[in-house]
């Protein structure tokens, strides 16, 4: 009895194991074909659009409705200490240290990551990834890598675009409606805000986000099975994986960016 | 036709291939010389798509030999496969065309891919495919435009975009209507003869596939139940085969998956 729980225990960690290192090594495949994908400038272009461009539209408007929250929530809690001069500075740095890189992935990672994980994970159900592999065109090559650079590029762009809106947005509510003294807002920001410290680290970690929501969702879309049950639970499991991965990295990066002061 | 001594062109030895705990196939032996239409048959779910996964090198059998113009297969390493896969036309099922690709670049792929050609040849080769098939006019169409025997056509121009020495159909006649059904197996017929290929037929469509084809194999309970030509196997006495072209329901395959007596399953015991 219990040597069948200890088997039925060691059984599971080793399956889990097995898939860990299976997705390392995909992982470390993707690695290892993405220049060539960059050597075909076309390909990545086109993913570069479907990935980036399409995800404007989501971005701009989350990132304006965040700005105007902070402005709002922001500009209660410094006015009670009489800091309110503070708005500028306080929204630039939660967006560009934070907000930007983690919100700006983790909507990627529902809007992008999704539609990329269904589309690989329908190419394999329509065997369009195996005629390619019969064709002699490794489709790991072909269409993962592509897409894998693209969403690589894609997502520090966007978290940047995220940012940028979310601190007009932050003005509109602040300086525009509550009223606070723009010369203040945008002179603490410009004092405050450090190229390297808040915005590079926070351009490291949308990279870093890139590469963790475009593994995983190429991952499970390769791996779905090949049914509509198959590729609609593929795409849940990737949003959720790669949106609690994003969070648990956050925290490690966060730690180790800002922690020593 | 071939040199007799050599080995056929296409050399499946008594492979053994299962999923786990299935075993699928047992001992199966399949020959295929150059510019023979070989048709494989069977009942659904014999593993006959399995053996043209398996002689392509995407499955690796558990004992035998796969033995493609001389090269085993299964030991290939990666990139040795790929060459190999060169040499090999797969049409698949439904087709598996590219869905974002227009049919002219489904049918260019592979030229792009594997051959450095300036844009205007594989315009003029892309067409001539095109044309072979009967679809020349639907070049500039998406894959969701045409229907399901136009696709299958626009795969066979693909799968023979590189002149294959070896084209393999798994079930070409699928869902096709009478007409579609004429012209693919025609096709498939005038094609082989014209490339000089080796065509495998995996199918289970008796008159279309017995009117084209050089030698049968039907499979049956995971081993060969019998081969020859199609003449041979509409004269044969074996249940087996007389089961399979009479479409009869009852024989060595049974119409009942086993159960308990209906009367136990209804409640109406005595």
């Amino acid at each position: 009895m219990l040597i069948d729980a200890l088997e039925r225990v060691g059984a599971a960690v080793r399956g889990r194991v097995e898939r860990v290192g299976y997705g390392a090594r995909f992982f470390v495949r993707l690695l290892w074909l993405a220049p060539a994908a960059l050597a075909r400038p076309r390909l990545v272009v086109d993913q570069l659009h479907f990935i980036g461009n399409r995800s404007l539209s989501i971005i701009t408007v989350s990132g304006l409705f965040v700005g105007f929250v902070l402005g709002l929530q922001g500009y209660y809690t410094l006015q009670r200490y009489g800091s309110a001069e503070a708005l500028g500075l306080l929204v630039a740095l939660s967006l560009v240290r934070e907000l930007g890189p983690v919100v700006g992935a983790l909507l990627f990672a529902g809007r992008a990551g999704t539609s990329l994980t269904a589309e690989v994970g329908l190419m394999k159900a329509g065997e369009q990834l195996s005629a390619m592999e019969m064709m002699a065109v490794d489709p790991v090559a072909r269409v993962l890598a592509p897409r894998f650079v693209a969403a690589v590029i894609a997502l520090p762009l966007l978290a940047a675009v995220f940012s940028a809106v979310g601190v007009i947005g932050g003005w509109v509510v602040g300086v525009q409606l509550i009223g606070v003294d723009p010369g203040a807002f945008w002179s603490q920001m410009q004092a405050g805000v450090d190229v390297f410290d808040d915005i590079g680290n926070g351009v490291i970690k949308s990279v870093v986000f890139g590469f963790i929501c475009a593994f995983v969702a190429l991952y499970v879309g390769y791996e779905a099975r090949p049914t509509p049950e198959g590729v609609s639970r593929a795409t849940t499991t990737g949003v959720v994986a790669a949106s609690l991965a994003v969070l648990g990295f956050d925290f490690i990066l966060t730690a180790l960016m800002f922690g020593t002061d | 036709m071939s040199a007799p001594a050599a080995t056929p062109f296409v050399c499946i030895d008594a492979i053994e291939f299962g999923y786990d705990d299935r075993p699928l196939l047992s001992g199966v032996t399949l020959h295929a010389g150059r510019g023979e239409v070989v048709a494989l048959m069977g009942g659904s779910g014999s593993g006959k798509t399995t053996l043209l996964r398996l002689l392509g090198g995407q499955l690796r059998p558990r004992a035998g030999r796969v033995v493609f113009d001389g090269a085993d297969v299964p030991a290939l390493g990666r990139d040795a496969l790929y060459r190999l896969r060169r040499r090999m036309g797969m049409l698949f099922q439904f087709g598996a065309l590219f869905t974002d690709l227009s049919v002219f670049e489904n049918v260019a792929f592979p030229l792009r891919e594997h051959a450095r050609l300036p844009e205007r040849m594989i315009r003029d080769l892309v067409l001539m495919k095109l044309d072979a098939v009967g679809l020349r006019g639907a070049a500039g169409l998406m894959p969701s435009q045409v229907s399901g025997g136009m696709a299958r056509r626009v795969a066979l121009a693909r799968a023979i975009a590189l002149d294959p020495p070896l084209l393999m159909y798994d079930e070409p006649f699928a869902g096709l209507d009478p007409i579609s059904l004429g012209t693919i197996a025609q096709l498939i017929r005038r094609l082989n003869d014209s490339l000089g290929a080796t065509s495998i037929v995996v199918t289970h469509d008796v008159p279309e596939t017995f009117a084209i084809a050089d030698r049968v194999y039907l499979l049956g309970a995971g081993r060969i139940v019998a081969s020859g030509t199609p003449a041979q196997l509409r004269g044969s006495a074996d249940p087996y085969v007389r089961q399979f072209l009479d479409g009869a329901r009852d024989g060595p395959v049974q119409f009942h998956q086993p159960a308990p007596p209906i009367a136990a399953d209804l409640g109406i015991g005595r």
